[in-house]
């Protein structure tokens, strides 16, 4: 077989940066906007529902509580409401893009290590494509430390040190301090957390650039021993991501709604992460074959990517309803808060049903029939649902947390989605031209080739 | 189909042999009514022509009825016939209502799918089937050509299977 080479052309390189300058006035005017109207829509969203508002925010976090009860010692002379509005709708934005596309990236590495654990033939002809999104990973990383530095204030509220006072501290959050400050003491650095944060992202940076190097040198000498290799190294961080993306997905998202935790969590977010990265992993090789390339992968292998978009979206629905039913069911005030906070308020509502519409009735139905997952039409249309759905599924879990009653959707959150999806294809195209577009010398190339389902 | 008795046998040893034949025979004009071999064969199907089954729509259907029924079933239970205080919530809401949906959704869809497999496949229990060569379960592929659907003479039909790769070519006769 021959090399097959992407090559990535100025016009798509134009229609990236047009999308991030879009993005950077689309985030701008979003943020004047939010600015202007500051006052007024604050003024009018408490006189709309300021009983419903009162009673829920008391339950819905014992931060407010703690403010009616004793004004002082609790978060509110530090200025936790400090950062206005329109700040912390950005930050809040940022946290949601952060952690959206570093599940983008890892599952790149996740879906390579999947396909060498189970010793998959099929995926032969499109594993660069995962690879190449795994590039984000690094800068997802160095993104991610430093931004947690920036929004913590408004982002985590745990982070305030009064919580951990003696008298008047918050009880709840007490006693999960250890979790974050370990060893230290409560309240000073979160030691333990941001070694997590480092740790998890060296490791899984690690690993692929582990596999990354036994792929790549497969096409150089053709050894079959590489691809042993790249099976070891797969299987083992099959395990450590196993426990780390749990482990993630409580710091990273659950840990925002600190006095709250669901058992279901790490799942959750896992299931979302991956859905989403086989829809964009089908995505690109769709786009790839429309503009000619990837001739090795035919309707077959398609077929399989999408029936994996299938299954999966049925996954994330069946662990989404594991963890509301159960809630629903024993009806505990503070299990029940977090979805009263996104059920029962009308910034909110519309994205909670859409979430579900979007990530389980439109792909459950649109690829229901074989021809929907063997033809490319189909495919174009239901993964930019699922890749847009999975971005409102992480608005959901992350923005009721952080903004309370002053969360919205418009010009912020679509503007910087964009400014970070086109700067995460662009760096999954310039790594697409690095290598060539699938492995010449992969043992099961043959076997992929001659797929027939 | 009953009146239908009289068939000519080609046995074939090798698949490769036997996919090449299967065009061959269909190319000539001659209706195949089955081939029988032990294990399965990768093309036999588009070899001979048949189109992809229907099946996955009886299962969809099948499965919309689980889900119409175990929503009437519940609703009318729950919140008419019956109604119960169960956690303090509404007689009817949806949310508990939706694993026992699920349920009949996949047991009405896979019950359905096997009986609407075995009626269309004529799998009636009691059902004695035509045993064409014993060897079919052992090493031998077997091509069944029914005399009554085609237009040819027995011994043209003949002489193009044995033509067309056949270690051996039979006559087979059914009492029924």
């Amino acid at each position: 077989m021959t090399e097959e080479r992407f090559s990535f052309t100025s016009k798509a390189k134009k229609t990236l940066v047009i999308i991030a300058i879009v993005g950077v006035v689309l985030l701008g005017l979003g943020v004047i906007l939010t600015m202007s109207g500051d006052h007024g829509h604050e003024a009018e969203g408490h006189a709309i529902n300021t009983v419903t508002e009162h009673s829920m925010l008391a339950s819905a976090d014992e931060q407010e509580q703690g403010t009616a009860v004793s004004e002082e010692g609790h978060g509110e002379a530090e200025g936790h409401h400090g950062s206005p509005v329109w700040l912390k709708r950005l930050f809040s934005n940022l946290w949601i893009n952060n952690v959206y596309f570093t599940g983008l990236a890892i599952i790149g590495v996740f879906f390579i290590a999947i396909q060498y654990a189970a010793q998959a033939g099929w995926s032969a002809g499109m594993k660069r494509i995962p690879l190449a999104m795994a590039h984000w990973l690094p800068i997802a990383g160095v993104l991610m430390v430093i931004s947690w530095f920036v929004v913590k204030f408004d982002v985590f509220h745990w982070t305030h040190e009064s919580l951990y006072a003696e008298v008047g501290g918050d009880e709840i959050i007490k006693g999960k301090a250890g979790l974050w400050y370990w060893p230290l003491e409560s309240g000073t650095f979160p030691l333990f957390y941001i070694l997590r944060m480092v740790i998890f992202f060296a490791l899984w940076y690690m690993f692929f650039i582990w596999i990354k190097r036994e792929m790549l040198e497969e096409d150089i000498d053709g050894n079959v021993k590489h691809w042993y290799k790249a099976r070891k190294y797969s299987a083992i961080f099959l395990v450590v991501f196993a426990v780390t993306s749990s482990i993630a997905a409580w710091d990273w998202v659950m840990s925002i709604d600190p006095h709250w935790f669901s058992t279901m969590f790490g799942w959750y977010m896992f299931a979302s992460w991956w859905v989403n990265g086989l829809a964009a992993i089908t995505f690109i090789v769709v786009m790839l074959k429309q503009n000619g390339y990837l001739k090795v992968v035919n309707a077959n292998h398609l077929h399989d990517i999408g029936k994996f978009i299938f299954g999966f979206s049925i996954f994330w629905t069946y662990i989404w309803f594991s963890q509301f039913l159960l809630i629903y069911y024993a009806n505990i005030p503070e299990e029940t808060v977090y979805f009263i906070q996104r059920i029962e308020t009308s910034q909110y509502k519309w994205v909670f049903f859409l979430n579900l519409i979007l990530n389980f009735f439109l792909p459950f139905l649109l690829l229901m029939t074989r021809d929907a997952k063997r033809h490319m039409a189909l495919l174009k249309v239901v993964c930019p649902i699922v890749i847009v759905g999975h971005w409102f599924d992480f608005y959901l879990m992350v923005t009721p947390g952080v903004m309370q009653f002053d969360g919205g959707f418009g010009f912020i959150e679509i503007g910087m989605a964009m400014i970070f999806l086109a700067a995460f294809v662009w760096v999954t195209l310039v790594s697409l031209t690095k290598a060539p577009l699938y492995a010449k010398n992969h043992p099961m190339l043959q076997e992929s080739l001659h797929h027939h389902i | 189909m009953e009146n239908n008795k009289h068939f000519v046998l080609g046995v074939y040893d090798d698949e490769d042999v036997l996919l090449t034949a299967i065009k061959a025979v269909r190319e000539s004009g001659v209706k195949i009514h089955e081939v029988y071999s032990p294990f399965p064969v990768h093309g036999i199907d588009e070899a001979l022509g048949y189109k992809r089954t229907r099946l996955p729509i009886a299962a969809f259907l099948f499965g919309l009825l689980g889900t119409t029924l175990a929503l009437t079933m519940q609703v009318w239970m729950l919140g008419f016939d019956w109604p119960m205080i169960i956690g303090g919530k509404d007689f009817v809401s949806l949310p508990p209502f939706i694993p026992v949906t699920f349920e009949l959704t996949v047991l009405l869809s896979a019950l359905g799918m096997v009986g609407t497999f075995m009626i269309v496949s004529d799998l009636k229990p009691y059902k004695q089937p035509r045993i064409f060569d014993v060897r079919i379960t052992d090493d031998k592929h077997v091509m069944a050509i029914d005399l009554s659907a085609n237009n040819l003479a027995k011994d043209d039909i003949k002489k193009i299977v044995s033509s067309s790769g056949a270690g051996e070519v039979n006559d087979k006769d059914f009492e029924d």
